[in-house]
């Protein structure tokens, strides 16, 4: 099927993709976003309260920021298409994005804003019991662990995030990480060491996942000396890291080491022209909504320079 | 604009479900659950285009005695019930694409 020649498209949605898609909306480029079949408004829409986006004093549902991030983007005359991007070819002028129903979309431009994927622990009862006790959506699924002990592994904010929202639903909930402290920011440790709920085991490894039909209990290994001992919880939240989604675009343009889009200095374009990347499919730093909001401006601008300085 | 899919109840499921001649999926899903808003509109789809398999949506907040009867521990978890009996279960959201896949045998 062959199409016009679009100004942009803009793969993935989120704080980043949705924040270029009003600003190259608003610029007249009339820009197709696709959102993706079943990951659209990216990590937020697994999230409940945003406390921290500028603006919103009593803070915001993290599904209720996308919503209007989606509508304003929208407003403005973006075209989204809820389907996924599943392959590419950046090597000419005219780029081609092919979607999950087999039509091929041309542009002179192409924002990427694919986000991060959440990290899995790599463990061979992981996959089988996901959904039986194994989760890594605690906003999803917590509400089945009334009255339940269940474990949370991980340190980062997420992860405390996580376990402080189990509290409301389990009688008690573990934290289990690898390292003797929390990397979770200041704000979010003085909150988990001061709930009754929340217990921490300190120094260990999930390694491995006990149950038959669902989750009855894990096996935590210590960092320290290697020790091996057996935690009973009948629910585990996966919440150890996320990966960027680049996947798509490897051997494309330039990744770093860990997999991240390489942009530009203090900008956000690749080393492929007319192809830029924003949100936390380049960031290994901030990773907050208002920092991808951020660079996902900034990437519809440098995506209308380009066009106005090679295409028109 | 009518939907597709029918709304099932702990109060129904039973002769909804359970009792249908037809296979019968069962969307177990919850307002606060964003991927289970996501495959809301597919599953629309696949209902209306498929004569053969009906499709059925269970609120979890509403009815908590069927999810608690099938061990229910995440959602958005689809089961399909034939005769009476879970065939089959798919545990989170999936593109279009997938689900049908997964579901060739019914549709």
């Amino acid at each position: 099927m062959s199409e016009a020649t679009r100004n942009l498209i803009i793969i993935g949605s989120g704080p980043a993709g949705y924040t270029a898609a009003v600003y190259a909306a608003r610029a007249n480029l009339a820009p197709l976003l696709l959102e993706g079949a079943v990951t659209a408004g990216g990590a937020l829409m697994n999230t409940t309260e945003v406390e921290n986006f500028p603006g919103f004093t009593d803070g915001i549902m993290g599904p209720a920021l996308m919503e209007s991030m989606r509508a304003q983007a929208v407003r403005f005359g973006a075209e989204i298409l809820t389907d996924d991007a599943v392959s590419i070819d950046l090597s000419e002028a005219i780029k081609v994005v092919v979607d999950g129903s087999g039509n091929r979309n041309l542009a002179h431009t192409v924002i990427l804003a694919m986000g991060s994927a959440y990290r899995e622990l790599g463990l061979q009862n992981e996959k089988r019991l996901s959904g039986h006790g194994v989760s890594w959506c605690a906003t999803c699924d917590g509400f089945f662990f009334r009255q339940k002990d269940i474990a949370v592994v991980g340190g980062g904010d997420s992860a405390i995030e996580e376990a402080t929202f189990l509290t409301r639903f389990a009688s008690s909930v573990t934290l289990v990480h690898r390292r003797d402290s929390l990397r979770a920011s200041k704000i979010m440790q003085e909150r988990a060491y001061s709930n009754d709920k929340l217990k921490f085991v300190w120094n260990s490894e999930v390694t491995d996942i006990v149950g038959d039909t669902e989750v009855t209990g894990l096996q935590l290994s210590s960092t320290v000396d290697g020790s091996v001992s057996e935690l009973a919880v009948s629910g585990l939240f996966v919440a150890i890291g996320h990966d960027p989604r680049s996947e798509l675009v490897k051997g494309q343009v330039d990744l770093d080491d860990e997999g991240y889009v390489m942009v530009s200095p203090h900008g956000t374009q690749t080393n492929v022209a007319g192809v830029f990347a924003c949100g936390d499919l380049v960031d290994h730093t901030y990773r907050q909504a208002i920092t991808a909001a951020g660079t996902g401006c900034a990437a519809a601008l440098d995506a209308e320079r380009y066009l106005t300085e090679h295409v028109s | 604009m009518g939907t597709a899919t029918t709304t099932v109840t702990d109060a129904n499921f039973a002769t909804e479900v359970l009792g249908n001649s037809k296979p019968v999926l069962v969307d177990f899903w919850a307002e606060w659950c964003g991927p289970c808003k996501m495959i809301a509109p597919v599953l629309e789809e696949i209902a209306a285009a498929n004569d053969g398999l009906v499709i059925a949506k269970l609120n979890v907040d509403e009815n908590p005695i069927t999810p608690g009867n099938y061990g229910i521990r995440a959602i958005p978890t689809m089961k399909v019930f034939k005769d009476g009996k879970v065939v089959k279960e798919i545990v989170g959201a999936k593109p279009k694409s997938a689900l049908l896949a997964d579901l060739a045998e019914f549709l």
